[in-house]
């Protein structure tokens, strides 16, 4: 017979109580990219909107910058380490297969013994760790869950493909999620189009080499194996994101029962700008909402770039606490993540 | 019923116009997108997908890149108009 077992008890609703950002010191000019390309700093800016990037010095591994952003997050939401018990990292740039990075993490910020593990789903991640996040707080099995994307995509950039190579940065960004006694997260709208796969994804996997088959390998200009990386088909990812995620960012706004009118703030993946602004006109927004352009300074850090333009607006003063805010995140799967939030 | 030429010409000259800013009388069959338009590869996926609403059309994207003048979009939208 089945037992009777006693029901979950967790928090009417979640929020987010705290957020943190970490950006690696070294800043990147196009001037540094267009050694390796033949392009021009007018071209990145027209077709990207990025200026600069950060890419991260060997000190600077996805452990130590998770870690940086995670310690702000926590002082942000005004709790301690020991009161985290559930770490989630989404990266798809932490090279080690197993333990995954968010053991360490949980570990090294004093958390005692949270769940801990890792998600890939790539520049969707943040949206899915705070569907699964704000699903353990309304569950019971978390009262307090750490959120992080973290990337060092510098490492996953072919530095000699015109198309990409200005494209990526690195960085992590960090929240806080805990109990609510109102709604403070609307339901997430998401899925994946795995019939899409071809159209972003690492150039070749890891076991090609292991197997010692470089033959077939992508070589660069000096006859070397390249280390895989990340190529895209440039006009299939735009009108995907611009359109079919427009779609989704409106279906987000509806679960949460709000209109674009009643949005202060508006966080797409930073990916490219072109792609922000052609969402923010396709969707319709209205010239009140903030828009996050985060990119601009910052690159495409893939499951990092929704956290750090969060912090950046709050600091500022671009949004404020309370503010309500649509984020949507799209990407190689292709997976794709939207939701409305209060801003902590 | 089928949309003319003409009328299919109008219509991707206003669309470029808002798009890229280009006066509409500019916009004629033998300009290309890209090297006379500043249409480039982005903006060409707005126009694209701004044709398919008008004209009632698709266009997949391994199609979009046989279309290098206007006049080549204007002959893809009149041969594929249901």
């Amino acid at each position: 017979m089945s037992a009777k077992l006693k029901p979950s008890r967790g928090a009417p609703h979640a929020r987010i109580m705290g957020v943190g950002g970490y950006r690696p010191v070294r800043v990147v000019p196009n001037e540094e990219i267009l050694k390796h390309i033949d392009s021009s700093d007018e071209w990145i800016r027209s077709r990207s909107g990025i200026v600069t990037r950060h890419w991260a010095g060997e000190d600077e591994t996805v452990a130590e910058m998770a870690l940086a952003a995670s310690g702000k997050a926590i002082a942000d939401a005004g709790i301690t380490a020991e009161q985290v018990d559930a770490v989630v990292i989404s990266t798809v740039s932490h090279f080690m297969q197993t333990p995954s990075v968010a053991t360490e993490i949980a570990h090294r910020l004093g958390a005692g013994k949270p769940a801990a593990f890792d998600i890939s789903a790539a520049c969707a991640g943040f949206g899915y760790g705070l569907t699964v996040g704000k699903g353990l707080v309304v569950e019971g099995s978390a009262t307090h869950v750490l959120v992080v994307g973290v990337e060092r995509l510098s490492d996953l950039t072919d530095k000699e493909d015109r198309s990409t190579a200005f494209l990526f940065g690195d960085g992590a960004g960090a929240v806080v999620l805990g109990p609510s006694e109102v709604p403070a997260m609307g339901p997430t709208v998401w899925g994946s189009e795995g019939d899409k796969a071809q159209v972003i994804a690492q150039t070749v996997p890891w076991d090609r080499f292991a197997l010692g088959d470089v033959a077939e390998l992508p070589v660069d200009s000096q006859g070397n194996v390249k280390f895989p990386a990340l190529r895209q088909e440039g006009q299939t990812v735009f009108r995907w994101a611009v359109f079919e995620m427009a779609k989704v960012a409106q279906r987000a706004l509806d679960a949460a029962g709000i209109t674009a009118d009643e949005l202060d703030v508006f966080i797409p993946h930073q990916a490219n700008m072109r792609i922000i602004d052609s969402m923010v006109k396709t969707l319709g927004l209205p010239a009140h909402v903030a828009v996050a352009r985060d990119i601009e300074t910052t690159g495409n850090t893939s499951a990092a770039s929704i956290p750090l333009a969060m912090e950046r607006m709050l600091e500022t003063g671009q949004a404020k606490s309370g503010d309500t805010a649509l984020v949507i995140g799209f990407g190689a799967g292709l997976v794709y993540a939207a939701t409305v939030v209060t801003l902590p | 019923m089928a949309v003319s030429r003409e009328e299919i010409l109008e219509g991707l000259a206003e669309i470029v116009n808002e798009i890229a800013g280009i006066p509409n009388d500019e916009v004629t069959e033998e300009k290309s997108f890209t090297d006379d338009l500043d249409v480039d590869s982005l903006s060409m996926v707005e126009v694209v997908v701004a044709a398919e609403e008008r004209f009632g059309v698709k266009i997949p994207d391994d199609d979009v890149k046989g279309l290098k003048t206007v006049g080549d979009a204007v002959g893809y939208i009149t041969d594929h108009q249901s």
